[in-house]
């Protein structure tokens, strides 16, 4: 690991006003804000990310889980996962965001990480982790050996020429959703951001992964208020049954009357290079009988634009079936 | 060890059973390999502080840990599973993956379990950290410690003080009744021996009794 100043700052100002400084908030930031540490550690032991500064924001007023005025959430940036998945109004009215976060990672991870890192939350690709290796997310410029390598577990659907790393959150795939808001506050003034804005698709500059420049500090997420009557559900396929990342997975959010789908909220976790919200599965099912031909239909669409690398072309139809059996439990 | 617990007298110290089971030469070795000051760590002495060389750019810090305050000068790349072993030299916590793989080096920090080897220390003064060797002594074990020991929830012993913390914080975490919740919420804690089905009877057992 290289050697960094360590700061705490006393207020949200100051960090603002320290990260500032830094030449770019995306790979290769010379500061880095320190949350629960579960990514940033891990990747600066293997000099994947090299700040000189850490500022430690544990301890800003950031971690209040409330109701907002118009009855939805505001979940602060440094709110803990366990914290978040076991809150009794998120287990109530946003329960695939409950799921989703309690089927990732550990019980020891979850009392760790942010809701704000998790945000941030950077690809398992090997290649990314590996600094003997070129890679276009870490080194701009030097190629990507995932393309014709490794790529098993890697994305099928937003993935370029320059990269094909998958984002591996599951609570974001729920948060896309929810229609979450991400709240930022830089030197300029504060922001919010939609949550699909929120993550860019690699394109040709896959170092930059969200819309976050230097300085910008995430305070914290905005859910609208509950969608009354809705059934929700994760359902995350992986290697292995639990402490795993996604193949596939699917956040689903249906309201359903007289047996037909008045309102969808399809996203999809796994293959995407970023949590990847469905506006195609979403309009195959609204104003559809929620019937398993309605529910296949969806996923049909909602892969349509899918590509494989060498080694996932099992994932599209994983993916499918990973969205028509969530659609059908929840819908049950 | 022994392989009866019902019938042998049970000495639940590893350290005390490397010393009193003949294999001095095995004791001559690990003592090679320990740096001086770690001596504690073969003979608790409760008395930790150490004096080390001066690092370049290490920072004060108090760590509370076990209930006992230690002031370190350390260097800020310390997580916090390197302060406890190598600075404080407590060496129950272990170092398996170090990185939040297979949970080996599992604390408390504030009653909740973290791993350690993905924080750094500075993160820490303030909190109250608690080891392996704050939950009990080898005379007065903690009811887990026991079950561990009762239902053989072991094999080489490296992942089970990681285990043993991570059962402990589960018995305040919403949980089912069921095995199959015991295995959902200890799934962090990675057993290369595969003692996994006697580690779920051992907490189950441990969770009746609380």
């Amino acid at each position: 690991m290289h050697t960094f100043e360590f700061i705490r700052p006393p207020d949200p100002a100051a960090a603002i006003a320290a990260a500032a400084k830094a030449k770019t908030a995306q790979q290769g930031a010379d500061v880095r804000f320190m949350g629960g540490g579960t990514t940033l550690i891990d990747l600066m032991k293997l000099n994947v990310e090299t700040p000189n500064r850490v500022l430690d924001i544990n301890r800003l007023p950031l971690d209040k889980i409330e109701t907002t005025a118009d009855g939805g959430l505001k979940i602060g940036a440094t709110a803990r996962n366990s914290d978040l998945a076991y809150h009794a109004t998120v287990q109530r009215d946003y329960s695939v965001l409950s799921q989703a976060i309690l089927q990732g990672a550990s019980a020891q991870i979850r009392n760790m990480a942010t809701v704000a890192g998790n945000l941030l939350q950077r690809t398992r690709c090997v290649y990314f982790r590996d600094t003997a290796m070129p890679c276009n997310k870490r080194e701009p410029g030097t190629g990507c050996p995932a393309i014709t390598g490794h790529n098993r577990t890697l994305a099928i659907l937003g993935a370029s020429e320059q990269c094909v790393a998958t984002n591996p959150s599951d609570m974001c795939v729920a948060l896309a959703a929810l229609d979450a808001v991400v709240h930022i506050q830089s030197p300029k003034g504060s922001r919010a951001v939609a949550f699909g804005d929120f993550h860019l698709l690699p394109g040709s500059t896959p170092q930059r992964e969200t819309v976050l420049e230097s300085g910008d500090l995430i305070t914290h997420v905005t859910l609208p208020p509950p969608i009354r009557g809705s059934k929700q559900l994760y359902l995350k396929l992986r290697d292995r049954a639990s402490y795993e990342f996604a193949l596939a997975s699917a956040a689903v959010v249906l309201t359903i009357s007289s047996g037909n789908i008045t309102r969808a909220r399809i996203a999809l976790g796994g293959v995407g290079t970023k949590p990847w919200r469905s506006p195609e599965a979403e309009a195959a099912l609204t104003g559809k009988p929620a019937t398993g031909a309605t529910f296949r239909q969806a996923a049909d669409a909602a892969l349509q634009a899918a590509k494989p690398q060498s080694e996932n072309r099992f994932k599209i139809e994983l993916a499918k079936r990973c969205l028509t059996h969530a659609l059908r439990t929840a819908a049950a | 060890m022994a392989d009866n617990p019902q019938s042998d007298p049970v000495d639940p110290s590893r350290r005390r059973f490397l010393k009193t089971s003949g294999t001095t030469a095995a004791v001559g070795v690990i003592s090679a390999y320990l740096p001086p000051h770690a001596s504690s760590a073969v003979e608790p002495t409760g008395e930790s502080e150490v004096n080390r060389p001066t690092i370049e750019g290490a920072v004060p810090i108090t760590l509370r840990i076990n209930g006992k305050d230690h002031k370190l000068n350390i260097d800020p790349r310390t997580t916090l599973l390197d302060c406890i072993r190598e600075t404080v030299t407590l060496t129950g916590t272990k170092k398996g993956c170090d990185h939040g793989q297979c949970g080996a080096c599992t604390v408390h920090v504030d009653g909740k379990r973290v791993l350690s080897c993905l924080n750094l220390a500075l993160m820490h003064d303030g909190h109250e950290i608690t080891t392996i060797e704050g939950l009990g002594t080898p005379d007065a074990l903690h009811p887990m410690q026991k079950a561990f020991l009762d239902y053989d929830g072991y094999q080489c012993g490296y992942c089970t003080s990681g285990q043993i913390m991570s059962a402990v914080a589960l018995l305040k975490e919403p949980c089912g009744p069921d095995d199959a919740s015991v295995k959902e919420l200890m799934s962090g804690n990675i057993c290369r021996c595969g003692a996994y089905a006697n580690i779920v009877a051992a907490i189950q057992q441990a969770r009746k009794r609380a």
